[in-house]
């Protein structure tokens, strides 16, 4: 069996992950991804920002299958069965439970889950004494398998106000490595989601690279300070980008400083520019609708971290 | 009056319109407490410079086994939800990092071999930034939950007639927990395809949750009217525009309140501030 994978997999490089994440929101990681994924032309698109996802807005695709995400139970109480005892509001937690649910021929109000707030721990449906309380699995979500004029894209829409992003993430980033295995395709893009906690780390855990896309502002230094420690906290290899970095030379300066630091790798500096925007606008990423100005930037950025990917040493002679 | 100032987005101004309303609000007189529940990222800190009296650990519970104790029967397993504990033959494992702290795994115990220990998940710090009372939350590195902390820097809000929340962005649980009990959601977005789409979302999260909102639109320059339009259509009120201004930006990146360096920011912020109390019941708490 070992022999078979060894015949099996010779001759094809184990499929790379590049992780782009931010710390603070807004800083333009999802531009700067929409441009690597026209860049690169042997690569799977992962949009993991998947409660606030914007990615297939440049990325227009056609979705080819739309898969149903179950990422957790839920408790109902039935409110003809409920005698309200009170046991399921006096164990629940998470403080969903309220008693304001109808009546019925034994009690003039019942109990009631409100839906957005239950954590889906099934405490109340396990100690219910009338076996009042439905718990089962609900969908939360939906992932898609896509095609784009960039290559395949996975990507998700997590239900409103639902739970378990990090599960969604999860199966996003394994469908997207999956598919880039079947394809003889060597990398995913991965569009991580701001902050630092269950999503991001569902983003980055195990991936080959993160690149960081930061602000030079003094909320952006302290972002990359907290989401560099994570990285670190992973042991994933890290570098750091700034993006619009001329708004403020001089924190840039001491983003870049801290970085290195840290120990991560610079990227490169990305220029304000309007045509971020423009190109937004038209739904095409910035270096599909200009060549200059901050669009070159981004080019630059792409040839270092897909240096930094294969292996070489980064062409801006920065240490990494 | 608790106001949380939300957005789908990130970075559209969520914390400038939260620290700017918070600031000139006390300038005006009122009793204003800011509450930064974007526990993994705070940055309200950075403009309000607040003087911290108060810094303590915040813990999580997760079960631990008394092996003495224990028969090994699985219910604990078996009620979990979240995989943070498995009974594996004549073994218990747990996983703190997966545990919610539900409290099921105790409750199924009937030999009582499983007690609940607390351990640090962040730093919830309280402090007066000038006029304004400031309580902001630190989500430990590595921690994947943050729910906890949110309502631990939502409990230890000082009583003021006027309560400022500063959400995380997205539509999931952090944002969830941190604007539930809020008497009005102000949703900041920016004019860009991106912010129309994650505003979009938003809305559609606080509708569910059944609560008044309001929009601001942030960064406003040559077009707006896409979102301006989508907020007519759905009946939204439009509290405030911010113009698309380079030395707000360059305010920002220096952690400087942009009503402090820019009066007619200030101006804006009054004009929001009232128009807040328009939309809401703040007008009848004392001014």
């Amino acid at each position: 069996m070992s022999d078979l994978v060894g015949i099996l997999s010779a001759g094809r490089k184990p499929v790379k992950e590049l992780a782009v994440i931010s710390g603070k929101g807004g800083t333009g990681k999802t531009s700067i991804v929409a441009s690597f994924a026209a860049l690169s032309h042997s690569s799977v698109l992962a949009d993991c920002d998947v409660d606030a996802a914007d990615l297939h807005l440049v990325l227009d695709p056609r979705i080819l299958r739309r898969n149903e995400f179950m990422g957790g139970n839920r408790a109902r109480i039935k409110s003809g069965h409920c005698t309200a005892c009170g046991k399921c509001e006096e164990l629940c937690r998470f403080d969903a439970i309220f008693f304001d649910g109808p009546g019925n021929g034994i009690v003039e109000k019942t109990f009631r889950v409100d839906p957005v707030i239950c954590e889906g721990c099934g405490v109340c449906a396990w100690f219910c004494a009338e076996d009042a309380i439905d718990f089962g699995p609900v969908v939360n979500g939906e992932w898609f398998l896509s095609e784009t004029r960039c290559g395949p894209m996975v990507h998700a829409k997590l239900g409103i106000a639902e739970e378990n992003s990090g599960k969604l993430v999860s199966t996003v980033r394994t469908s997207a490595k999956r598919i880039a295995e079947e394809r003889q395709l060597d990398l995913v893009i991965i569009d991580g989601s701001p902050g630092i906690g269950c999503p991001v780390i569902a983003s980055v855990t195990g991936a080959t690279l993160v690149l960081v896309v930061t602000e030079p502002t003094l909320s952006g230094l302290h972002d990359l300070e907290r989401v560099a420690e994570l990285t670190r906290h992973f042991g994933i290899p890290t570098l750091v980008c700034v993006n619009k970095w001329d708004i403020n030379p001089e924190v840039c300066e001491r983003i870049e400083a801290r970085a290195r630091e840290e120990g991560l790798g610079l990227a490169g500096r990305v220029r304000y520019d309007h045509a971020v925007t423009e190109a937004q606008i038209r739904g095409k990423a910035v270096i599909e609708y200009a060549q200059d100005g901050c669009a070159a930037d981004v080019r630059a950025v792409w040839s270092v971290v897909e240096a930094r990917l294969n292996g070489s040493a980064c062409p801006a002679g920065e240490e990494l | 009056m608790k106001i949380a100032i939300a957005s789908g987005k990130g970075g559209t101004g969520k914390t400038t319109v939260a620290t700017n309303l918070a600031w000139v609000a006390a300038r005006n007189g009122r009793s204003v407490a800011y509450l930064d529940c974007d526990v993994e990222e705070p940055n309200g800190h950075l403009f309000l410079k607040p003087e911290i009296s108060s810094s303590r650990p915040i813990g999580r519970l997760y079960p631990a086994v008394d092996e003495e104790k224990c028969t090994h029967c699985g219910l604990c397993g078996e009620i979990c939800q979240y995989s943070a504990i498995i009974c594996v033959g004549e073994k218990v494992l747990v996983y703190p990092e997966l545990c919610h702290a539900c409290g099921g795994c105790v409750l199924v115990c009937a030999p009582g071999a499983i007690t609940e220990v607390l351990r640090e998940s962040g730093k919830l710090e309280i402090g007066q930034a000038g006029p304004v009372r400031f309580v902001h939350g630190l989500l430990r590195i590595g921690e994947a939950m943050s729910t906890h902390l949110i309502h631990q820097v939502k409990q230890a809000a000082p009583e003021t007639d006027l309560v400022i929340i500063d959400s995380p962005p997205g539509t999931s649980c952090p944002v969830i927990e941190s604007v539930r009990d809020a008497d009005y959601v102000l949703l900041v977005t920016e004019p860009t395809p991106f912010g129309l789409n994650d505003l979009k979302l938003a809305v559609e999260m606080v509708r569910t949750m059944k609560l008044p909102l309001g929009v601001v639109i942030n960064r406003a320059g040559s077009d707006d009217s896409q979102t301006a339009e989508y907020c007519r259509m759905q009946g939204i009120e439009v509290l405030a525009t911010i113009p698309d201004d380079r030395r707000v930006a360059e305010a920002y990146s220096r952690g400087v309140l942009a009503s402090e360096a820019m009066p007619e920011i200030r101006t804006r912020m009054e004009q929001l501030l009232a128009r807040l109390c328009g939309a809401t019941a703040l007008c009848e708490v004392r001014l």
